[in-house]
């Protein structure tokens, strides 16, 4: 209870800022072709919330494989790395330069590869949350104290036992920033992918609200992508909780 | 089951830099050695070459008369901070000897549970390291390395970082462990009284390039206890070595 306390003041200030939305829109009589009122919104919202469950669970979808792709490989890379100088200094720098490339720009060569299916939704999320997992996983790894390796060496341990006691575990709680950061970008990543081409998704719904003028559907689902994303970053904060239970409390 | 050391004409170089030229010295059986010196002398780069984790330039290495060179494994080194591992529970830290040498997991618990229970330390089993206070993790880190190996134990400074309270008492409880185990003991500390409270024999290290200025007996009746540090032997003992230390600064 005191928890939730914390967000009192943000919960306030957001219901000011909709109470001064419907004010405005209500005072100044605006169209609501141009700026639906907050409650306009949500008397919309359920009326379209059945048509809207197939596109959430197709966007949700696409989000989870691409996190999870994203994780198998950002963690396989980041092990690699550590592992090996020569990987590192073959793959680091082009890992850098891979995060220069507008990820947008290559949505459209995906449909060409891939088609009108999930796959190159996925593929972006993966793309946009790869490297955030991989960096962040790599430092963490790098992190671990010194000490701590010279201990285990001096016990005999060989390499493989080292990245198992010490540096993957060592590795969580950076694995997890990296993570929770991953998982704000992917929900939007998804919807990216879905902007170049799809049959269903919120991406495609909220493109076809555009084109039709309607504002406050466009509305709608901006507001389920955020809550969407905020419910993957609570899911992870979660996670996060459970697995590094050395680091409660603190 | 129990070693004796001597290492003959140690030297060891970081590029110009000369840490120590000609350390000879040795370890009895079941004998408790101190080395005291100013900071920054080298004792800890011996101790990280006696632990097998760095190289000397030149000299020798014997146990039991046999000359080694890849020493890992062959000591129960403990570095300077307790260097617990954060995620693993007080249990499992201990437990990390027997597991890195390939015993099996409800062997070394076992093994661990015990040792835990004899030096009074089983209300903290199932604690994260996190959760302890300085001395009691310096505990747990000197049974992890008692656990791995009790035949001979390089201590670096454990209890440099206590309060003079808890410093004794971690004193006593170390005097207990040690008659238990009747280990072979270098002692690595700054603290005279500590030296002369726990050691048959000190050595004193000068400043960098570190050489043997002085082998000390202690010549004290076993088993201590605190007032001792009071007898004529020790005052004349601890004026001795304060001289010594003083000539170092030099």
């Amino acid at each position: 209870m005191k928890k939730l306390l914390i967000y009192l003041p943000a919960f306030l200030l957001l219901l000011l800022l909709l109470v001064a939305w419907e004010a405005i829109v209500d005072l100044f009589n605006i169209n609501p072709q141009v700026l639906p009122a907050p409650s306009a919104i949500v008397s919309v919202f359920a009326d379209h919330a059945v048509i809207l469950v197939p596109h959430i669970l197709t966007t949700l979808l696409e989000t989870l494989l691409g996190l999870l792709f994203a994780v198998i490989f950002g963690v396989f890379v980041a092990i690699l790395l550590r592992l090996s100088s020569l990987v590192r200094k073959a793959l680091y720098p082009l890992l850098i330069i891979s995060q220069t490339i507008p990820i947008i720009a290559l949505a459209p060569l995906l449909l060409i590869w891939f088609g009108f299916t999930i796959l190159p939704k996925v593929i972006i999320v993966t793309m946009v949350c790869f490297f955030p997992i991989t960096v962040a996983f790599a430092d963490g790894m790098e992190k671990v104290s010194p000490q701590i390796i010279t201990l285990l060496q001096s016990m005999k341990a060989t390499r493989l036992q080292i990245l198992f006691i010490a540096e993957l575990p060592g590795a969580l709680p950076s694995f997890f920033s990296g993570l929770r950061i991953a998982s704000a970008y992917s929900v939007t990543g998804a919807i990216v992918g879905e902007y170049v081409g799809g049959y269903q998704g919120l991406g495609i719904y909220m493109q076809n609200a555009a084109h039709s003028y309607a504002v406050n559907l466009v509305f709608v689902v901006i507001i389920i992508t955020s809550l969407l994303s905020i419910f993957l970053f609570a899911a992870v904060v979660l996670l996060e909780k459970i697995l590094i239970p050395w680091n409660r409390g603190k | 089951m129990h070693h004796a050391l001597s290492i003959k004409h140690f030297a060891k170089s970081f590029g110009v830099l000369s840490v120590f030229e000609d350390i000879s010295l040795s370890v009895d059986k079941q004998e408790f050695v101190s080395i005291i010196g100013p900071s920054g002398c080298g004792k800890s780069t011996l101790f990280h070459i006696l632990a097998g984790v760095d190289k000397a330039t030149s000299g020798e290495l014997f146990l039991d008369k046999k000359k080694i060179t890849d020493s890992r494994g062959k000591f129960g080194y403990m570095p300077q901070d307790a260097s617990l591992l954060p995620w693993k529970t007080v249990l499992e830290n201990v437990m990390i000897g027997p597991r890195i040498s390939g015993l099996a997991k409800t062997k070394a618990q076992e093994k661990a549970t015990e040792l835990l229970e004899k030096f009074n330390l089983q209300n903290f089993t199932n604690h994260y390291p996190a959760t302890l206070s300085g001395g009691m993790q310096q505990r747990v880190a000197l049974l992890r390395t008692v656990l791995f190996n009790p035949s001979f134990l390089l201590l670096d400074e454990p209890f440099g970082s206590l309060d003079a309270l808890t410093r004794q008492d971690a004193q006593l409880w170390l005097l207990e462990v040690f008659k238990e185990f009747r280990s072979s003991v270098l002692f690595i500390t700054h603290d005279i009284q500590e030296a002369i409270l726990l050691s048959d024999r000190i050595y004193v290290f000068s400043s960098r390039p570190a050489k043997i200025m002085k082998e000390v007996p202690v010549n004290l009746p076993r088993p201590r206890k605190l007032t001792d540090l009071t007898s004529p032997r020790a005052v004349a003992l601890e004026k001795q070595l304060f001289s010594l230390l003083k000539q170092t600064k030099k």
